[in-house]
């Protein structure tokens, strides 16, 4: 640890740039006043004007909203309710089929978790659109949030649990005043991934969804399928800004509550 | 915070009390807490093995033995965090069976402290009384009370991180006592402190008990630890407790050849019983056939095998062959380790293959030049009381 | 007051367990059934009817593997599993190549940098995954930016045809999973006792003998997990092959997206389902094996 040397440097600039060009590109772009790629017209916010007036992108960005912050508040509900269970419960019946149930979302292809949901939802009959991608989101969810959860709850002294037993607080009161509070930090981390993870996805809405509800996600694929649009370069870059946003907000909270007050 | 205060403060507790103390030699001394033929097994291991137990009001109590001889699982049963499989436990009469950890007179102060990190120093101390739904101001009164009983005034509103690791053993400490406890539980209490700390806080913590008279339950590993502050120790191993005395004879007259060899450091010589009568018994020793005198054990008779225990510092080391003693064995010094306040010598009795004796020597003076030296040709010596005999 | 603890706990097994068997069992099993009907295009819905235990038997009887042997019968099933396979593990076999130094590079920086360079590479996983992907179109293309700079840098004459094909799939595949590579083997090596390292050196080992005795052995852990959480979501993988592929690209979960969209054949498209999910089984099992022989 005596610093970093030249092939670390070199290794770190290339893996980073790789990871970074792409969207970096993006953003540029996004603020070209000239519909081709090849030439720079210009800086322009034109794109983005244009973004604003495309009232189906917008709709679309409204739908993945609602359908991602309603998925990912039941999605850290039951991935907590699974952490708690896997983690404390040591043996119980339905244990092996709760973390395989769990753990097996997570190495299914999306097209076949999507595939199988809509089987599920026409041979329920159940009309399609915000409801059954939300259904379908909280399951894809559910997993990444319990896996959150859980590593925040192993990593959880035991022993705090049992001093607020031995000082008289019953267990649901010990669930309140010490455990949810010591695990707030991963409920907000899980529903963070949650909420990405739902605003990100193509392939399990566009099984899932019916007539009246395109996701985000759906719009810019069909408007890349169509060819070049440099609004969704606009579109892009916001959500990138946004997300960006967010993650240094949960870090500057994060920070704040670390920091020792006084 | 840490170390000595510059002056001695005034004793709180008179020192008699201490020896006076011993409601265990009366038999109409009613015990505050009682386990009887308690058993918990983990799996197929048995952690606790019909165990039963006596600890009376005021004692303070160590359970002192290697990890896995069941001594945190007893103290987790006294204070509801394991459920025993068979067996009764017991505070003041009252059957604890059922009974949940938050409804039990005990606390605890737990070995990692266990302070809540999201909470401050005082709102820590107040969690117990706040569970007890005490009035604010009364809440407020114990907090500051128990913040002057461990010293730690002014630093009420800090968070147990911006503490040092005296001082969040102090603010356990006090959580801990808080609710005034009948029994407080303290498991491994200056384990995670450095060893200057550690001295201090063992004289403060048997002050504060006596202060408080409280019952102290302890759980160790530490015998110093232990044989510093308990007026009895419980010496566990497999489950089962091997002795149960005040420190003096845990340590003068072990019941078993685990209690002498686990606490302290001691010479262990097996042989035969080749005469006993009212004055002493003579033991020779297999396969050196050395003898040894020692004072007469109440049921053992001639043949009985037995092993002598005997402690580094009962012997004496010369040079010269002492006329007078009762045991003395000729050998040559093997080894010898300065340890600043005694010397340990290492002495090979009865020539080549014979065993090597652990003798003690305290350095009470300065000189450099010591007159002992390796290879040496030694005498040995020891009283024929000073040898303990256990069965076996 | 008092509830009995097993209730209580019900209440927290029981909505997850359940949430998952609805949504996640149940409709497995209604994909198994219906890839057992007859393969039919165009023929939507295939309700599954549930007529009660009694009938399980018929039920069962009426199970046919005809959808099966129309998928082993036509190649283009084949061949699209067999060079996902291929396309998949190609991709894991890149990524750690781009992964191992960046993440040891990551492990060797100032402590004080750490926590950045982690959030560094994970940042890029938080923003939208179709749209990463779709800005290496921008890249690739022939008038994109890469050929843009090579052809002002004088390196080509003509523009390279990158983009609709396989080297375009393999760059969006280590592009999308690099994180998933660098971060498990960057923590194997973070907790790597850096003494071990010292004390190969002080026992004669140069670097490279160093890395290949100690240091990859001793990260061989994180690198499973990194190639398995590489591999087996590229195997399914729909996006990359569907925008940056070419018409020859094969890869399955992009055959199932068309059998199942644009021929609308769901038997079929069920079928090609379970049968890319018999085909992880095997990888899934592998993996685990390796990773509890390397904990051992």
């Amino acid at each position: 640890m005596n610093g970093l040397r030249a092939p670390h440097l070199v290794a770190l600039v290339a893996g980073l740039g790789f990871l970074y060009l792409p969207i970096l590109v993006l953003v540029l772009y996004s603020f070209n006043a000239s519909r081709l790629v090849t030439v720079w017209g210009g800086f322009s916010l034109h794109w983005y004007g244009a973004l604003l007036r495309n009232a189906a992108l917008i709709d679309a960005f409204w739908l993945s909203l609602r359908v991602a912050a309603l998925s990912a508040s039941l999605a850290t509900l039951l991935g907590t309710l699974a952490a708690i269970a896997l983690v404390r419960f040591g043996r119980f019946t339905g244990r092996g089929l709760l973390s395989g149930a769990v753990a097996a979302p997570l190495v299914m292809p999306e097209v076949i978790t999507g595939l199988s949901l809509l089987l599920l939802f026409v041979g329920a009959g159940l009309e399609r659109g915000f409801w059954t991608v939300t259904i379908a989101h909280v399951t894809l969810t559910t997993c990444f949030a319990t896996i959150v959860v859980q590593a925040r709850l192993v990593g959880m002294d035991r022993s705090l649990e049992e001093a607020a037993q031995d000082l008289g607080a019953p267990p649901w009161r010990v669930f309140a005043s010490v455990t949810l509070p010591l695990i707030l930090p991963g409920l907000a981390a899980a529903w963070l991934l949650a909420f990405t993870l739902s605003l990100d996805d193509l392939v399990i809405a566009s099984f899932t969804t019916g007539p009246g509800a395109t996701t985000l996600p759906m719009r810019i694929y069909s408007a890349i399928r169509l060819g070049v649009t440099p609004e969704i370069n606009a579109a892009s870059t916001i959500l990138i800004a946004l997300v960006a946003l967010v993650l240094v907000a949960a870090s500057l909270i994060a920070k704040r509550n670390l920091l020792p007050r006084g | 915070m840490a170390g000595l205060p510059p002056s001695v403060p005034p004793r709180k507790s008179l020192g008699n009390i201490r020896r006076a103390f011993a409601p265990w030699a009366n038999p109409a001394a009613r015990p505050l807490v009682t386990f009887e033929g308690v058993t918990k097994r983990f799996g197929g291991v048995t952690a606790v093995d019909d165990l039963t137990l006596a600890i009376y009001p005021g004692e303070f109590f160590a359970l002192l033995g290697p990890s896995g001889c069941g001594k945190t699982t007893l103290m987790r049963m006294l204070a509801g965090f394991e459920t025993p499989d068979s067996g009764r436990i017991a505070i003041d009469g009252q059957d604890l069976a059922g009974i949940p950890p938050y409804r039990r007179p005990t606390n605890m102060m737990f070995q990692s402290y266990a302070l809540f990190p999201h909470m401050s120093v005082e709102d820590n101390i107040a969690y117990g009384l706040r569970q007890e739904g005490q009035p604010r101001t009364e809440i407020a009164r114990r907090v500051a009370e128990m913040l002057a009983l461990v010293k730690l005034e002014g630093l009420g509103r800090r968070r147990p991180d911006q503490l040092s690791g005296g001082q969040r053993q102090r603010v356990a400490l006090a959580r801990a006592l808080a609710k005034r406890p009948k029994v407080l539980l303290l498991d491994e209490p200056l384990g995670a402190l450095d060893r200057k700390l550690r001295e201090a806080t063992q004289y403060e913590l048997m002050d504060l008990q006596s202060e408080l008279g409280l019952t102290f339950v302890m759980v160790t590993h530490d015998q110093d630890e232990a044989m510093a502050l308990a007026d009895r120790i419980a010496v566990m191993s497999g489950g089962r407790i091997a002795q149960v005395a005040p420190p003096e004879v845990i340590y003068e007259n072990p019941a078993t050849r685990f209690v002498a060899e686990f606490v302290g450091d001691v010479n262990l010589v097996e042989g035969t019983i080749t005469e006993a009568s009212e004055a002493f018994v003579s033991i020779r020793t297999a396969p050196e056939g050395l003898v040894i005198i020692a004072d007469p054990p109440p049921g053992l008779h001639p043949g009985a095998a037995v092993t002598v225990a005997l402690r580094p510092e009962k012997v004496a080391i010369t040079h010269a062959e002492p006329p007078q003693a009762v045991n003395k064995l000729a050998g040559e010094i093997w080894d010898i380790g300065y340890l600043g306040d005694f010397t340990m010598f290492q002495v090979k009795v009865g020539g080549e293959g014979g065993p090597l004796f652990k003798v003690a020597l305290a350095n009470r003076t300065r000189r450099v030049e010591r007159p002992l030296a390796w290879d040496d040709r030694v005498w040995l010596s020891w009283d024929a009381e000073a040898g303990i005999l256990l069965a076996g | 007051m008092a509830v009995p603890r097993r209730l209580l706990r019900l209440f927290v097994v029981g909505p997850p367990l359940l949430w998952l068997g609805l949504f996640f069992l149940l409709p497995f099993a209604i994909v198994l059934r219906i890839a057992l009907s007859d393969s039919a295009p165009a023929l939507p819905p295939y309700a599954p009817h549930w007529e009660g235990w009694s009938r399980l038997g018929a039920f069962l009887a009426a199970l046919d593997g005809e959808t099966f042997a129309v998928i082993l019968a036509d190649s283009l099933y084949l061949d699209a599993l067999l060079s996902s396979l291929r396309l998949a593990a190609l991709a894991t076999l890149l990524a750690l190549l781009v992964g191992f130094p960046l993440a040891y590079a990551m492990a060797s920086a100032p402590r004080r940098w750490q926590t950045a360079l982690v959030v560094l590479v994970i940042l890029p996983f938080w923003t939208s995954f179709l749209i990463r992907v779709y800005a290496w179109i921008a890249i690739l293309r022939p008038e994109g930016v890469l050929n843009l700079v090579l052809l002002r840098l004088g390196v080509i004459s003509e523009p390279l045809r990158i983009l609709n094909t396989e080297a375009a799939v393999l760059i969006g595949l280590v592009y999308s999973y690099l994180p998933f590579m660098v971060l498990p083997v960057y923590a194997a090596l973070e907790r790597l006792d850096r003494s071990l390292i010292e004390a190969a050196a002080d026992l004669g080992a140069p670097p490279l003998r160093r890395l290949l005795t100690v240091t990859i052995p001793l990260a061989k852990p994180g690198i499973l997990a990194g190639a398995f959480l590489v591999f087996v979501p590229a195997v399914g993988e729909f996006v990359v092959p569907d925008l940056l592929g070419g018409p020859d690209t094969l890869m399955i979960g992009k055959v199932l997206w068309t059998d199942f969209f644009s021929n609308r054949d769901w038997p079929l498209a069920s079928a090609v389902a379970v049968l890319l999910l018999l085909l992880l089984v095997g990888p899934i099992l592998f993996f685990q094996r390796l990773a509890k022989g390397a904990a051992a």
